[in-house]
């Protein structure tokens, strides 16, 4: 199954939108966070008996981000991952990891999914 | 009493892969499950940033070792829209013959795991006798067992001959012809039904807003299948999604137990109409654009996201497995469960741990 | 009540499913990959199948005219065998036998056919 319709939506929006899709009875499939310079862009994919709704939000990566899980629990588990691998931190999340879902308590690398760190780590090479 | 809490995992006698839970428990009955994951956590999709396009299809065939085949058709069908490659219809039968015969082999094995989870160890060895009969088409096939690197950008890479053909088909009748005496015993064991009935409830509703998909969904009611949107070769075919209403960790059972006969069919089914004609088509230049597929997985809905721009590296390669989604049901339904049945409820997600962190 | 018994009654008096592996092997399939392996003469060293490699498990070195592979790297996909130009990759449709020791296979081009060396 191909889809390729995402709408962009205003990150003040989101809560509102959210809960509208919530009301409609769609479920949350998943959301795609996306690197894009210093920006967070977090595609939220929904669907309701295959019809799908993809919305895009751009969120600045050094402010907290706004949680979802408040509707969607379902959403704590995506966003905590969203923690571990760009670093940033959501705030209203209803269970939080701390950016310690994936890496240990001792880990010393943060966030590396952005391409800062991978640079870093291994050297520039390739 | 006080609560107590108990650790269970990551290493744990019926557990395939590592997950951890942390469990609270109150008069052996569990009121609160915590999930700690990172065991084997492998940055599957950073990957994309040194690995170029086409060899992609072999990382994204490692997300998971069981369901290989899937999830590098479903790539690769995000792939082909993005560069607007028209796949031959044979090639898109071939894909679906194959993924059929991985969610056979992947019910089976989990069919035997859960029997061994509630403490049945010979109906364990008898499934996954039947699965070797599977292992065996995959490998004359496809030229290994599990991840059978079939799937290319553009089409496949090896071909059906019509003796092969014949000879699959003859191995499916044999095999469900064993596999429907053993359903038996699952389906109606006495000692069985008094492990998995009523263990794990899942309400349609709960299971729903918690995002549950798969047999996990579909044994709480939810008649969700993606394979019901005809994307690769299942246009051309016919069936129904299972459905069991329970909810409990007996109709997941029953769900996989009826999937393993509907695959049966539809490989049937493929062979018969499998037209002549190429199995690939030569691919030029590079994917730009993004791009959102879905694929059913034997364990659920697997969702891909790519985005690229020209490059031979992707920006972006998103996946989303199905027991990631499993996760928050699974934290459902263990408040109220004994602890002796705590393995039994976890394993009836069909939880892929190497999948839900890539 | 007693359904799992005609499986027991029927195991019973049948063969045994297994066989005793290291005595008895059963004969591979027709299409099985196997061990990658190269007919040296033929290579032209043009390095495409380390390129192609997902797994970076080969190295070409056209100056000292040296093919090596990494036997343990190798995911037996068959990508490199595939996009050969002069077809001179193959796999042997055998297994790779379990080993002690874990070694580089390295050939080199012109004079001598083979020479395995450890790391």
């Amino acid at each position: 199954m191909i889809d390729r319709n995402i709408t962009t939506l205003e990150d003040s929006r989101l809560l509102d939108e959210v809960t509208r899709l919530k009301n409609e009875g769609y479920r949350l499939v998943t959301m795609s966070p996306v690197e894009v310079g210093d920006k967070l862009e977090i595609i939220y994919h929904f669907d309701k008996d295959f019809k799908t709704v993809n919305l895009r939000v751009q969120m600045d990566k050094n402010t907290p981000l706004q949680s979802i899980s408040g509707i969607y629990f379902c959403a704590f588990l995506i966003e905590n991952e969203i923690q571990d691998h760009f670093g940033v931190e959501f705030k209203d999340l209803v269970l939080s990891f701390g950016g310690h879902l994936y890496l240990d308590e001792e880990a010393g690398i943060r966030a590396p999914y952005c391409s800062m760190s991978i640079k870093q780590e291994d050297g520039g090479k390739k | 009493m006080a609560p107590t809490v108990i650790p269970f995992g990551p290493q744990h006698p019926v557990l395939p892969e590592p997950i951890h839970l942390t469990l609270t428990t109150k008069d052996e009955i569990v009121t609160e499950a915590v999930p700690q994951l990172g065991y084997i956590h492998r940055g599957l999709e950073k990957l994309a940033d040194i690995k170029d396009f086409h060899q992609l299809v072999q990382v994204v065939e490692r997300v998971c070792g069981i369901c290989s085949c899937i999830h590098a058709a479903t790539y690769a069908q995000a792939i082909e829209a993005l560069m607007n490659i028209e796949v031959p219809p044979r090639a898109h039968l071939l894909r679906v013959i194959w993924s059929e015969l991985h969610r056979v082999h992947s019910h089976l094995l989990w069919l035997g795991l859960f029997a061994d989870g509630f403490g049945f160890e010979s109906l364990f060895m008898q499934t996954w006798r039947i699965r070797e009969k599977i292992m065996d088409v995959m490998e004359a096939t496809a030229g290994n067992r599990v991840i059978i690197s079939v799937n290319v950008i553009g089409g496949v890479r090896r071909d059906l001959s019509p003796e092969q053909c014949q000879w699959i088909l003859s191995v499916l009748d044999d095999a469900e012809k064993e596999y429907k005496e053993l359903g038996k015993v699952f389906l109606d064991d006495y000692s069985v039904q008094k492990r998995t009935r009523g263990q794990g409830v899942l309400t349609r509703e709960k299971a729903y807003e918690l995002g549950a998909c798969g047999p996990t969904g579909r044994g709480s009611g939810i008649a969700q299948d993606v394979r019901q949107t005809g994307y690769s070769g299942y246009a051309m075919l016919d069936f129904e999604p299972v459905v069991e209403n329970d909810g409990d960790s007996y109709a997941r059972c029953k769900v996989r137990y009826r999937e393993v006969l509907q695959s049966f069919d539809l490989i049937r089914q493929a062979i018969n109409k499998l037209p002549e004609g190429e199995i690939n088509v030569k691919v030029k230049g590079n994917p730009e654009g993004e791009v959102i597929t879905r694929s059913e997985q034997p364990r659920g809905e697997l969702l891909y996201y790519v985005r690229a721009s020209g490059k031979k590296h992707l920006d972006r390669l998103r996946i989303r497995t199905p027991t990631f989604a499993n996760i928050p049901p699974l934290l459902a339904m263990l408040p109220g469960t004994e602890l002796a049945n705590v393995p039994v409820v976890v394993l009836s997600i069909d939880p892929c741990i190497s999948c839900t962190e890539r | 009540m007693l359904h799992f018994t005609p499986t027991i009654l029927k195991n019973l008096f049948s063969k045994s499913a297994t066989r005793l592996y290291p005595i008895e092997k059963r004969e591979p399939f027709e299409n099985v990959r196997g061990e990658l392996d190269i007919d040296i003469a033929g290579c032209k060293l043009c390095g495409i199948c380390a390129r192609k490699c997902p797994a970076a498990c080969i190295t070409v070195d056209k100056k000292k005219g040296i093919w090596q592979v990494d036997p343990f790297a190798c995911i037996y996909c068959g990508i490199c065998a595939d996009s050969c130009p002069t077809k001179c990759l193959y796999f042997k449709g055998q297994y790779r036998e379990p080993v002690i020791q874990k070694v580089v296979k390295i050939m080199e081009k012109p004079v001598e056919e083979q020479v395995d060396q450890s790391k």
